[in-house]
This record gives C-alpha cells, structure tokens and sequence, in this order.
C-alpha cells in the first residue's frame, strides 16, 4: 500500500501536470473574484472564508478524473485487483495519493492568498485548521466519484455533477468554522463535525470505492 | 409462491398490465377530488389568504420528492442482495418522477413564498435541501444515461444512491446547522398542536393520496417501459450474434 | 370560480405550473410506453 502510494506521488510529481494545476487553478479563481464582485475590503473580508472553500473544493475536483483514468487505460488497473493488495486498500493509497498533491499544497497555500481577499486576521488560524480537517475528506469523496465514472468516455463532466453535490457538507462546516472563526464566536462545533465527516469518509467510502472499481472492471 | 416471484420480469408485466387503470383512475380520482375540493371549496386562511389553496400541491409533491429517493434507496437495495432486474428498472424509472415532484415543490414553495415572506427564494434549510435533493436527481439520472451496459449501469446507480442517500441526511443536518431559516415544522406531524385544521386537512390527505398513486402507476409505466426496452436490447443482440 | 383575491395570480401560476409539470412527465412516460412497446412488437413479429 505504501508502494502504491509512493508509486503514485512519483508519477504525480514526474508529471507535473495535476500538481501545480491545482494550485494555479486556485490562485486564478482567487483572483477572479475580487475582478468580479469590486474592491471594496469590506466586501472581501466577508465573503473570503466561502470564497477560499469553494474554490479549494473546485481545484480539487479539477484533478479528480486522473486518479483512476490513466491506471485503468493500461490496465494497471486491473492488476491492482489481482494483487494481494485488497481494493480497500489501494482506493484509500489513491486518495491520500491524491490529498498529498492537491489538498496539502492548497492548504499551504490557502492562507497566502486569504491576503489578496483581505481576510480577517483572526481567521488565518481556522482556516488552515479546517483545510487541513476537510481536504482529505474531499479527496476521499472524488476518489469514490472517480471510482465510479472511470469506465466512461466523458466521465469528466459527470464526475463533477455526482461529486460536487456529495461536497455539501464539507463546504458548510469548513467555510462555517472559518466564518465563526472570523467573527470572533465559537467555532470548535463546526471543526469537531468537520472532522467527523472526514473520519466517517475515511471509515465507510473506501468499501464503496473497492466495490465500484470491481463493478467496473468486471 | 413466494412474495419474489411478483418480481419475474414476465409475472411483472403480467400483473401490472391489468392493475395499471385501475392505479391511473383512483389516481385521477382523488387528484381531482382534492385539488376540485381544496381549489373551490375550501376557506381561505385567516393570515395567508388564498395562498393556502397552493398547499395542495406544495405538501403531497415534497413528500413525494422524499418519498421517490427513499423508493429508489429500497429498489437499489433489493438489486444488490437479490439481483432483481425488475427492482433496477424500477429505481431507474423512478428517477424522473422524483426530479419533477422536487421541481413542482421548489416551484409552488417559491410561488407562496413570494406573498407570505416577500421573497421568492431564500437559503432556508428546508429550500436548500431540497435543491441539493435536486441537484442529486440530476446526478443519478446522468449516471443512468452514461453507462452502456444495463448491468454495469444498475450496480453502479445503485452505489451511488446509497451513499448519496448518507450524503443526502448529512447535508440535511449540515444546512440546518449553517442557517435557521423561514419555513414552518412539518404540517403533517403526528403531534396535532401545529397540524393544519380539519378544513385543509381533508382534501389534503385526498391530494396526497392522489400523488402516491400517480407516482405507483408512473413508475409501474415506466418499469414496463424499462423491461420492454431491455428486451429489445437482448432481443437485437441475439440477432447480432445469429 | 372561487375568489382569489390580491393573491389570484400567485395560486393560478402554482396550480398551472405544477398540473403542467405533472402532465409532462405522465406524457413523457406515456410516449415513451407506447413508442417502446411497437418497437417490440416489431422486433418479435420479424425474429
């Protein structure tokens, strides 16, 4: 399992591509949206804890459909399922694969660009904490919605329209923890559900992907 | 015979074809019982005015847009532990008529909620909810269309129904924990205190009854469709294959 | 008719929204049934 990990850190850095796409991703919305909505701080600093999830959740989404895609065109795919790796495990390496390249380095970088939106100075803290809490959640989630439209032709677009709604949860509690982080109230309640759905990702969508994969490579 | 044999394919479109009317009158029956009873013949609300009357769409259509997602819950269950082709089909012919049944609540919901809250739209949990309720319709019926294989396509739907299903309550919960919002308890909750009164009550039940039929005939239509279809399929491949 | 009152237009749109949703996917369904079910019959009839 920690071959297949390192395995696919290498091919993820090697090949460039999703690694800093994400992040450029990221950084570009971040700019758009002051161009879009004007310049006022005041604005900025309200709506910058949403503003920052989505679109971490969106760069995240942007690298989805390579998890599985190109594993399963040369049909390594398929001896991952003949190997004495159980399919738990290997959809559980290819998420944490996929966290380490893209929800890592935008939580890094999340707080470097809070600046350009002017967020509160007390936030910095929560917003990272719940990044860091919610993140991988997000790459557990697309890992099982790539899971499931890995068979397809254009499963790119359907990929985002099974997996975005499945991120509602984690986009409420993270951007409502970083929003009480703001305000100054109590934001432990929104952090501690954050973590339980992340935990509860980890605990349940690993048999789920195991078994979509299987499914799709019968 | 066993309760499983009503699910053969062939025994399938054996007994429906002769209950199927039947389901369409009684439908037809109380739907215009109910909404010919509460549209002319029911008083207008002391607060809401006439805007009461859009209750008789408004509550049978969200209850069903609920009740048609746990419909397609419990049919993607039986596909994966019995391997009922007819439960797939009927997962998948219940989709659509879910989706609308969300449509007609989000749409009546923001027809009332213009006059009585002075907006159309707001970010209530129970409004959101039913649009991320929506948006996961959509997503299901795409992953129906997507996949070739009707094999492949049922298994998978049905994954993603199930957790779709845990993510459906989650966001439920998350929503409510985001926002407090407009919309008042349940209308129909066994605790009579905030129950509507008897004037609205009872055509509304006749309404609500109405829908329940109108979506057990759709979906007994539409699972005839689905099986007439797939043995065309079968039928085309066999033919290939000569 | 019943009397409406100021609220006439907002009842008439949500009745005549929701019958019209209602009527499109029983119609839907209805092609659906009936254009499915001659391409049966066809099939079986040449087979």
């Amino acid at each position: 399992m920690i071959a297949l990990l390192l395995r696919d850190l290498r091919l993820a850095v090697r090949a460039g591509g999703g690694f800093g796409l994400g992040l450029a991703f990221f950084l570009i919305v971040i700019v758009l949206v002051p161009l879009g909505v004007g310049p006022q701080t005041a604005l900025l600093t309200s709506i910058a804890p949403g503003i920052l999830w989505v679109a971490s959740l969106l760069a995240a989404l942007l690298s989805l459909d390579r998890i599985f895609a190109l594993d399963f065109e040369d049909g390594s795919l398929g001896l991952l399922a003949t190997s004495p790796l159980p399919m738990e495990g290997a959809a559980l390496a290819k998420a944490l694969a996929h966290w380490i390249t893209t929800g890592l380095p935008l939580t890094l970088a999340a707080p470097a660009l809070g600046f350009l939106l002017s967020l509160a100075p007390e936030a910095y803290g929560y917003l990272l904490l719940s990044l860091l809490l919610g993140t991988p959640a997000l790459s557990m989630i697309g890992t099982f919605g790539a899971a499931l439209t890995v068979g397809l032709r254009r499963g790119g677009l359907l990929l985002s329209l099974l997996v975005l709604p499945l991120y509602v949860p984690t986009l409420i509690y993270g951007a409502e923890a970083v929003r009480r982080g703001a305000d100054g109230q109590d934001a432990s309640g929104a952090l501690i559900l954050l973590g339980v759905i992340t935990a509860g990702c980890f605990a349940v969508l690993p048999f789920a992907t195991a078994a979509t994969l299987r499914i799709n490579l019968r | 015979m066993s309760f499983w044999e009503y699910a053969n394919p062939k025994k399938f479109m054996g007994w429906t074809a002769p209950v199927l009317p039947y389901v369409f009158g009684a439908a037809a029956l109380c739907l215009t019982v109910g909404l010919v009873w509460g549209f002319f013949f029911t008083p207008d609300d002391y607060r809401q005015g006439s805007t009461v009357k859009i209750i008789y769409l408004h509550v049978p259509a969200a209850l069903m847009a609920i009740n048609a997602w746990i419909m397609m819950l419990v049919a993607s269950l039986i596909w994966v532990v019995r391997r009922h082709h007819v439960s797939a089909l009927a997962a998948r012919a219940a989709g659509p008529i879910g989706l609308v049944m969300t449509l007609i609540a989000l749409f009546t919901g923001a027809i009332w909620g213009q006059p009585m809250w002075g907006t159309y739209w707001a970010w209530d949990p129970r409004l959101t909810s039913f649009l991320i309720l929506f948006l996961f319709y959509l997503g299901y019926m795409a992953m129906w269309e997507a996949i070739e294989d009707p094999d492949t396509a049922a298994d998978l739907t049905s994954v993603l129904c199930m957790v779709g299903s845990v993510f459906a309550i989650l966001s439920r919960y998350a929503v409510n924990f985001w926002n407090q919002g407009l919309h008042q308890g349940a209308s129909l909750s066994l605790d009579a205190e905030e129950n509507v009164s008897d004037v609205f009550w009872i055509p509304l039940v006749i309404c609500i009854a109405g829908f329940v039929l109108l979506f057990i005939g759709l979906v007994l239509l539409r699972t005839r469709t689905e099986i007439r279809a797939r043995r065309i399929r079968a039928l085309e491949a066999r033919a290939r294959r000569a | 008719m019943p009397e409406l009152g100021k609220y006439a237009v907002e009842v008439l749109a949500a009745y005549g929204v929701s019958l019209g949703l209602l009527a499109v996917i029983i119609v839907i369904s209805w092609r659906r049934s009936v254009r499915v079910r001659a391409a049966l019959e066809r099939i079986e009839k040449n087979g």
